[in-house]
C-alpha cells in the first residue's frame, strides 16, 4: 500500500495547498504556484490537491479544463504567446503568426516537430497601441516584426542551450 | 539643481517595457556614470502618449521635458546634446504637459498615472493622494453614497450601470460580512486603462477601494486580475504591502471605525471572467460560469454575501469625487454621462494611448486629431469601439459623439472606452467570423444559444465568404444573431451579434452584398 499512496501523494502541491490553508477557494491560486513549479499539472499534483481541499477530482478537472492557463501536459522549452484578438489583426498580427508557424515549424496551439517551440494563441495582452504583442516568458513585446521574433527566439535558444 | 542630482524618469509601465525601456534606463545609468553625472532615474508609470514609448523625461527648472521615443542607441546622443539640462534634440518634445495630445485632455482619474513613482506614498501623498479617504473616513456611509450619487458617476467596465446606487444597494443590506471586488479582468481587446493605472497609480485603487469599503460597510476586498498582466499584478502587490505597511489597511484605518482588507488573485486566462458573476464564481474558486441575475451581486454575490463588484476605473475615481466634491466632477461630460472616460486609441493609429477626455469628444477628434489616422497611413475604413463586443463603425459615422446615450443610438457602445483602428485592407467578414469564433472560444458554455450558436455562426459566415447561397445565408445569420441576442443567459452570447450585424449592415460589400 506504502508505494500506492507515494505515487498519488506529490509533495510539493501538498505543500502550497497548505500555504494556503487548504482553503477550497483558493484553488485558482494553488494550481498557479503548482503549475508555476513543473510548467505543467499532473495528475498526481491535481490528486493530491483535490485530496488536500477536500475536493472532488471531477470538480477539480472541471476547473483546470476550464481555464486556458491550465496546462495538462508539459510546455515546449520554448513558450511564445501572440496576441490574435482585434488591435493585433488590425496591424498584421494574423501574417506574423503565421510566419512563425512557418518558419519555426510549429503549428498555432501546438509544438514544434522537435518539442522545442510552442506557439500560443491569446486575447489582448494590454498593448494594443503597440502591436503587433507577444510575450515570452512574462516578457512584454511590442511592434513585433518577423525579424524581431526572430532574433529574440534565435537569443532564446542559444541561452538554452548554454545553460 | 544646485549640488542636487538631475531627476531623469524612464517609465516601467508595461506598453513602455515591450519597446525597450529596461534596456534605455539601464543605458542612462551607464551613460550618467560614465560622464559622472549625478543622475536619479525614477522609473514613473506611463503618460499614456504610447507612440512616443520610451517616454524619458528629465526635471527641470522649465518643467519636465519629454524625449522619445528613445531608443538605446540614442542614449549616447541624448547625453551629447546635452538633455539633462533640456538640451535640443531630435527626439525633443518640449515640455511634456504641452504636448498637444495631453494638454487637450482633461486627466482626472490618470492625473497622477505617469507623474509619481508609482509605490511612493509621499509622492502619493503630495500628488493629491489620500485626500478623498480621509475626508470619507469622517462621513456617514450615507453621505459617502449621496456624494458618489451626486456626482453622476457610472461603472466604467462596460455596463454603465449608476456606481451610487449599486453601492446604496449594498449599504442598504443588513450587516455582517460584505465585498468589494474590484473588475481588473480588462479582456477587451483595445483596452488598457486598467493596467496603465494600476502599474502607474496603483494606490489610487487602492483608496477608491477602502473609500467604497467605508461606504457599504465591507471588511474585504478582492482585485481580480488577469493573468495577462504580470506587470500589473507585480506593481499591485508590492501596493498592498507598502499601504499594509503604513497602517491604511487592517484594523481602524487611521483611527477610524472601518476595518478593511485587500488581496489580489489572479484570473487563469478566460474572458467570461469578467463578467461579474463569472468573476465571483472564479474568486471561490470554481469553473468562472456567469449566472442567472437575479439576485444581483449587491444582494447576493461573493459567497451569497452583499458585494460591490466595480471596475478598476470606476473605483479609481471615486477618491476624486470625494476630494473635490460631486458636482465639481459632474460638470464634466453632458447629458446622462458625466465626468470624464480614459478611451483607449489602439490598431492601425498613428498617436495610440490614453486620452482622458470628458464625455462628449467625437470619435473622429479621438481619432484624427489625438490619433492622427493611420500608423501605417492608409486610409482607414472602420472602427471597433468598446471591445470584441462592440460595434465595427464606418468612417462616415465618426462625428458620433462618445458618450452612453449617442453611441447606443448609433446601435454602438462604449463599453471600456477601446477604440480600435482598421485601415481600408481590413475583410470585414472576417472580422465578424473572428467575433463569432472569439464567443465560440470564450463561451463559459452554460447556455445553447451561446454556446452552439457561435459554432453556427462562424460555420454560417464561411459559407458566406466561400459564396454559398449568400442571401440566404445573410437570412440564417441575422436570424442567428436575433435568437442570441435574446435568448443568451449573458452579455457573451447576448452581445457577440452586435459586431457582426454592424459589420454586415455598414459593409455589405464585402458580403457580396
Ligand atoms: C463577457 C463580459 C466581459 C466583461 N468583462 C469585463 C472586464 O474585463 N472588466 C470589467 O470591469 N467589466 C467587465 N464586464 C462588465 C461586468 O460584468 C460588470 O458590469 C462590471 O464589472 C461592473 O463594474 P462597473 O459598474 O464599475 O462597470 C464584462 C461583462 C461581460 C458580459
Ligand atoms: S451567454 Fe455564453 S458566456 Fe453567457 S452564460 Fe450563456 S454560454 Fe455562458
Ligand atoms: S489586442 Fe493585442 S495586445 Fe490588445
Amino acid at each position: 500500500m506504502a508505494a500506492l499512496i507515494d505515487k498519488l501523494e506529490h509533495a510539493p502541491a501538498r505543500l502550497i495547498c497548505g500555504r494556503h490553508d487548504n482553503r477550497p477557494d483558493a484553488l485558482l491560486e494553488i494550481l498557479h504556484e503548482a503549475q508555476a513549479a513543473e510548467g505543467w499539472l499532473s495528475d498526481d499534483a491535481l490528486r493530491t490537491i483535490a485530496d488536500a481541499l477536500n475536493i472532488s477530482r471531477a470538480e477539480i478537472h472541471g476547473v483546470v479544463s476550464f481555464y486556458h492557463d491550465y496546462k495538462r501536459e508539459a510546455p515546449a522549452k520554448l513558450a511564445i504567446k501572440l496576441c490574435r484578438a482585434e488591435a493585433c489583426q488590425a496591424v498584421g498580427s494574423e501574417a506574423l503568426a503565421a510566419y512563425v508557424e512557418k518558419k519555426w515549424n510549429a503549428p498555432s496551439g501546438g509544438k514544434s516537430a522537435d518539442g522545442e517551440i510552442q506557439l500560443e494563441a491569446v486575447y489582448c495582452l494590454g498593448n494594443c497601441a503597440l502591436g503587433p504583442s507577444g510575450m515570452i516568458d512574462g516578457e512584454l513585446f511590442g511592434r513585433v516584426t518577423p525579424e524581431r521574433l526572430d532574433a529574440l527566439i534565435e537569443q532564446r535558444i542559444e541561452k538554452m542551450e548554454r545553460e | 539643481m544646485a549640488g542636487g542630482s538631475i531627476r531623469v524618469y524612464v517609465p516601467c509601465d508595461a506598453a513602455a517595457l515591450s519597446v525597450g525601456a529596461d534596456d534605455v534606463a539601464a543605458s542612462i545609468r551607464r551613460e550618467a556614470d560614465r560622464r559622472k553625472i549625478d543622475v536619479e532615474i525614477i522609473r514613473n508609470g506611463s503618460r499614456g502618449m504610447l507612440w512616443l514609448e520610451p517616454l524619458v523625461e528629465v526635471e527641470t527648472g522649465n518643467g519636465r521635458l519629454a524625449y522619445g521615443p528613445v531608443a538605446e542607441g540614442d542614449v549616447a546622443s541624448l547625453f551629447d546634446g546635452d538633455f539633462l539640462s533640456g538640451g535640443d534634440h531630435a527626439l525633443a518634445h518640449g515640455v511634456t504637459e504641452e504636448i498637444a495630445y495631453f494638454a487637450m485632455q482633461e486627466r482626472v482619474t490618470f492625473a497622477r498615472c505617469g507623474v509619481i513613482d508609482p509605490l511612493s506614498l509621499a509622492d502619493f501623498e503630495a500628488h493629491g493622494g489620500l485626500v478623498g479617504l480621509r475626508k470619507a473616513l469622517v462621513m456617514a456611509p450615507t453621505e459617502i453614497v449621496g456624494v458618489v450619487t451626486a456626482s453622476g458617476l457610472r461603472g466604467r467596465g462596460g455596463a454603465g450601470f449608476p456606481t451610487g446606487i449599486k453601492w446604496n444597494t449594498a449599504l442598504e443590506q443588513p450587516g455582517g460580512e460584505k465585498y468589494i471586488c474590484c473588475n481588473a479582468d480588462e479582456g477587451d481587446s483595445g483596452t488598457f486603462a486598467d493596467r496603465m493605472l494600476m502599474e502607474g497609480d496603483p494606490f489610487s485603487l487602492l483608496e477608491g477601494m477602502a473609500i467604497a469599503a467605508r461606504a457599504v460597510g465591507a471588511s474585504t476586498g478582492y482585485v481580480y486580475l488577469r493573468s495577462e498582466y504580470p506587470h500589473a499584478i507585480k506593481t499591485m502587490r508590492r501596493a498592498v504591502d507598502v499601504w499594509r505597511k503604513a497602517g491604511l489597511l487592517g484594523e481602524n484605518i487611521e483611527g477610524s471605525d472601518t476595518s478593511f482588507d485587500i488581496h489580489i488573485r489572479v484570473g487563469a486566462g478566460a474572458y467570461i471572467c469578467g463578467e461579474e458573476s463569472a468573476m465571483l464564481e472564479s474568486l471561490e474558486g470554481k469553473r468562472g460560469e456567469a449566472k442567472v441575475k437575479p439576485p444581483i451581486p449587491a444582494i447576493s454575490g461573493l459567497f451569497g454575501k452583499p458585494t460591490i463588484v466595480n471596475n478598476v476605473l470606476t473605483l479609481a475615481t471615486t477618491p476624486f469625487i470625494l476630494a473635490k466634491g460631486a458636482a465639481h466632477y459632474k460638470n464634466f461630460g453632458v447629458g446622462r454621462s458625466r465626468g470624464t472616460q480614459p478611451f483607449q486609441l489602439a490598431g492601425d493609429i498613428a498617436r495610440g494611448g490614453l486620452v482622458e477626455k470628458a464625455f462628449g469628444v467625437t470619435l473622429r477628434e479621438l481619432v484624427e486629431d489625438f490619433g492622427g489616422g493611420a500608423r501605417s497611413g492608409k486610409p482607414i475604413r472602420a472602427v471597433q469601439a468598446g471591445g470584441p463586443l462592440g460595434a465595427y463603425i464606418p468612417t462616415r459615422d465618426f462625428d458620433v459623439a462618445m458618450d452612453y446615450e449617442a453611441l447606443a443610438k448609433a446601435g454602438a457602445m462604449l463599453g471600456h472606452g477601446g477604440v480600435v483602428v482598421f485601415n481600408d485592407t481590413v475583410d470585414m467578414a472576417r472580422q465578424a467570423r473572428f467575433a463569432m469564433e472569439f464567443c465560440e472560444i470564450e463561451s463559459c458554455g452554460k447556455c445553447t444559444p451561446c454556446r452552439i450558436g457561435s459554432v453556427r455562426g462562424k460555420e454560417t459566415i464561411d459559407k458566406i465568404i466561400a459564396s454559398e447561397n449568400r442571401a440566404e445565408n445573410l437570412e440564417v445569420l441575422d436570424d442567428l444573431c436575433d435568437l442570441m441576442t435574446e435568448a443568451s443567459l449573458c452579455a457573451m452570447g447576448g452581445l457577440t451579434p452586435m459586431p457582426v450585424q454592424s459589420a454586415v449592415k455598414h459593409f455589405p460589400e464585402d458580403f457580396g452584398g
